[in-house]
């Protein structure tokens, strides 16, 4: 600890590099952060699925919709606890390019189904109880402005060209990375507005599969009871259905993260070199150090010292700013229902700035530390 | 008095291992910077080749894509007799087309991916004048046939001329094959319009979509026009091209604003690595700058030199990263556009507007960390630089 003051003014000897240093570091740590940040903006998904909930589909295609009589076929399906359905609405709220996804719910069965959506209780029995009523994500909520008691109007959908909503609750997640951005209202109250052709049709149906129920089986015994009807379905569970999409994004997620990765193996390398370089310098202080009687492990220690030193200041920063640059949202405008830095960036970050900072000192460290105190100081 | 740039050439090749870090810095930064446009770039282009400048594109007012469009019959037999739809001697140059997505196992993987199914009529291909079937033969109606584009045939299995698909619960023979000059169209599947829509329990007589030929270039507005005068006509008008430069815009948008955010933080720690490359050349050749100075050189002339030789390193940089993302070009990728929740296959696009700006980016970037150590060369005191020796 005493060193410190030596640490200090080395580090100070050079401020503009220190600063380009610290700061290069803070780049490529930021870098890293934000592509982790973006890495979990597309596994959201899959991530948030319920280990036990199904979705059922219409065979041919998930455009196509389904009966609203097929809820209590599937809930005689043995295996299944509980079952709700939605619909897709997909409105126009002012621009067209407020785009969030909208969904008519079954206002009676759906908070069952998703019990990771927390309503206060009196803000739902309000929703219950205004047929025009409307539950909105907190994320969607913030971007807009909105307000219990707000009259959303929602125009040029498919079921119709203007609808009006009360929005009587506020949706939060129970998990951080919970889809904000949804907004929900009554499926009875479009099918009572809705053109005559889509009236008693529904988008999907989520099912609930009992504790030790196999997944696999229920989902079989749903296809098989509609096999040969009018609407066969296709039944897979929702982590399935949302790794599916996820798996047609591909190439773009991969195309981004390959590309990161390099770009943060190169930063590192330069940042790397310029620390090797200073402690390459100042070959004669150190052997003027160990002339007056530091030992050699003292020597190594105060090199590595000076490595971790930057790392940790550049690496915090790095850390600091991505944070920042995720609570202040997603920068894509809505592409992503959730922009966050996970907890597990923040440690393999600063792992990462750490074993640089280190790596970057132990080789000048090491030749600091053997020197021959003679031969270095010939070199002056 | 110029320097002459030999003498940077020497002192880029004595600092060779510095000089690389920095190279590579430059390198990777733009080369990812040039990556993300030809993406962007390929997949634009990809949608914008489906549209005809001379075509429009009629849909449900308020629809955000096709898929959630209705045009019904009502509209389309007044669209037919519209006089700004062109017509030649079979009637007027008007494609009403079903939409509707269906899912396909993907070759690569073997797992489902979104496929667009697009229903049509005799006379699409002359309204799509853009689409020429390149193997077997165009689908005739009335008949489960089905003609699919050049990519899909590559991207999902059982596709490929002569086999059977089985779409909607029924069983469609695949007539032929077609090319659309790498438009979106290359990656659908076409069949019979009617076939398609009692196949997905589409009410008779209604179309997601309706393309015509216009009569005049400029007849666009005119019809805007007769719409809004017509109270049977209540759907909008596009021309397909911007339709479809629309459809990417959400792509693309994406693509570009992650894209320029991580170069941005690249090119920032790229200048913080050309700094301290700089900043340390100035530092180890005080002496020789001092030297040129007591020679007779201006303060000047050494900032220009070490700019210059900034800007070296930095387009060495460049060329290298342009060089290394150049194979990228033409090379086929697919993803989902989220407009049309279907799976499309595009080419990268490096063009030389892109590898210009690269170029342009690394010259920046060389600029910004060569500046300030070229002017705290300059100002060096030369008496004290010479005594140091």
């Amino acid at each position: 600890v005493k060193f410190l003051p030596l640490l200090f003014s080395n580090l100070g000897r050079r401020k503009v590099r220190t600063a380009l240093t610290i700061g290069s570091f803070a780049v490529a740590i930021f870098l890293f952060c934000l592509l982790f940040a973006i890495r979990a903006g597309f596994q959201q998904g899959v991530e948030a699925a319920g280990v036990d909930r199904l979705l059922v589909i219409n065979k041919f295609s998930f455009i196509q919709p389904l009966p609203v009589a097929h809820r209590d076929r599937i809930l005689q399906v043995p295996g299944v606890q509980e079952a709700t359905y939605a619909s897709w609405f997909g409105g126009i709220y002012q621009d067209p390019k407020n785009m969030f996804p909208q969904f008519a719910i079954d206002h009676r069965t759906y908070r069952d189904l998703f019990p990771e959506f927390l309503v206060p209780e009196a803000e739902w029995q309000a929703f219950l109880e205004d047929k025009m009523g409307a539950v909105a994500g907190e994320g969607i909520a913030r971007r807009f402005g909105w307000k219990l008691g707000d009259r959303i109007p929602l125009k040029d959908s498919p079921y119709g060209s203007y609808f009006e909503f009360n929005l009587r609750a506020i949706y939060k997640g129970a998990r951080p990375h919970d889809d904000l951005t949804q907004f929900w209202f009554r499926w009875d109250y479009l099918d009572e507005k809705g053109p005559p052709e889509m009236k008693g049709r529904v988008g999907w149906y989520t099912a609930r599969v009992k504790p030790g129920a196999s997944m696999t089986e229920v989902a079989r015994d749903i296809d098989a009871r509609f096999a040969n009807s009018a609407f066969e379905t296709r039944t897979m569970s929702e982590q399935a259905w949302m790794a599916s999409w996820l798996e047609q994004m591909g190439n773009i997620e991969l195309l981004m993260l390959v590309i990161g990765s390099v770009v943060l193996f190169t930063l590192l390398l330069v940042t790397g070199n310029t620390m090797a370089m200073s402690v390459r310098e100042r070959t004669s202080e150190l052997a003027v150090l160990k002339t007056i009687g530091f030992g050699d492990r003292a020597v190594l220690v105060l090199v590595l010292a000076e490595g971790a030193m930057i790392a940790a200041v550049g690496g915090g920063a790095g850390i600091l700013l991505a944070k920042l640059f995720t609570l202040g949202g997603d920068p894509t405008g809505g592409f992503f229902p959730s922009f966050r830095l996970p907890g597990a960036a923040v440690g393999a970050a600063a792992g990462i700035a750490l074993a640089v900072g280190l790596l970057a000192g132990l080789v000048p460290a090491w030749t600091a530390m053997r020197l021959h105190v003679v031969q270095a100081l010939r070199r002056l | 008095m110029a320097i002459p740039l030999i003498y940077n050439l020497e002192s880029v090749r004595a600092r060779w291992r510095t000089t690389v870090v920095a190279v590579l810095g430059i390198a990777g930064t733009v080369g990812v910077f040039v990556a993300m446009l030809a993406l962007a770039t390929g997949f634009e282009a990809t949608l914008v080749a489906s549209g005809d400048p001379e075509n429009g594109i009629v849909r449900r007012k308020g629809a955000s894509s096709e898929l959630d469009s209705a045009v019904t019959l009502n509209q389309l037999r007044a669209l037919e007799d519209a006089s700004e739809v062109a017509r030649d001697g079979k009637g007027p140059l008007i494609s009403p087309e079903v939409v509707v997505i269906a899912s396909l196992p993907l070759r690569k993987t073997g797992s489902d991916a979104s496929v667009q199914v697009r229903g049509v009529h005799p006379r699409a291909l002359e309204v799509h004048r853009g689409v020429r079937v390149v193997e077997g033969r165009f689908l005739r109606a009335g008949l489960h046939e089905m003609v699919v584009g050049r990519n899909a045939a590559g991207a999902y299995s059982g596709a490929e001329l002569g086999s059977e698909v089985k779409l909607g619960g029924t069983s469609w023979s695949v007539v032929g094959v077609m090319d659309a000059g790498g438009s979106a169209f290359d990656s659908e599947l076409w069949c019979d319009a009617n076939l398609l829509g009692s196949a997905f329990e589409r009410p008779a007589g209604v179309h997601q979509s309706v393309v015509l030929r216009l009569a005049t270039p400029d007849g666009l507005s005119a019809l805007k026009a007769r719409m809004d005068g017509d109270p049977r006509l209540q759907c909008q008008v596009e021309r397909e091209t911007e339709y479809y430069a629309k459809a990417s815009r959400m792509m693309t948008g994406f693509i570009l604003s992650l894209g320029s955010i991580v170069a941005v933080v690249m090119g920032l720690g790229a200048v913080f690595a050309a700094l301290n490359t700089m900043y340390s050349a100035v530092a180890e050749r005080t002496r020789e700058i001092a030297t040129l100075r007591a020679l007779g050189f201006g303060g000047g002339s050494v900032i220009v030199s070490f700019v210059l030789e900034s800007l070296l390193v930095s387009l060495a940089g460049g060329l290298l990263g342009c060089l290394a993302v150049l194979p990228l070009n033409g090379l086929t990728t697919s993803t989902l556009n989220f407009q049309t929740f279907s799976h499309l296959s595009f080419a990268f696009q490096v063009t030389p507007l892109l590898l210009g700006l690269g170029l342009s980016f690394a010259l920046f970037m060389g600029l910004a960390g060569g500046l300030p150590p070229a002017i705290r060369a300059a100002r060096l005191p030369v008496t004290a630089a010479l005594r140091d020796l």
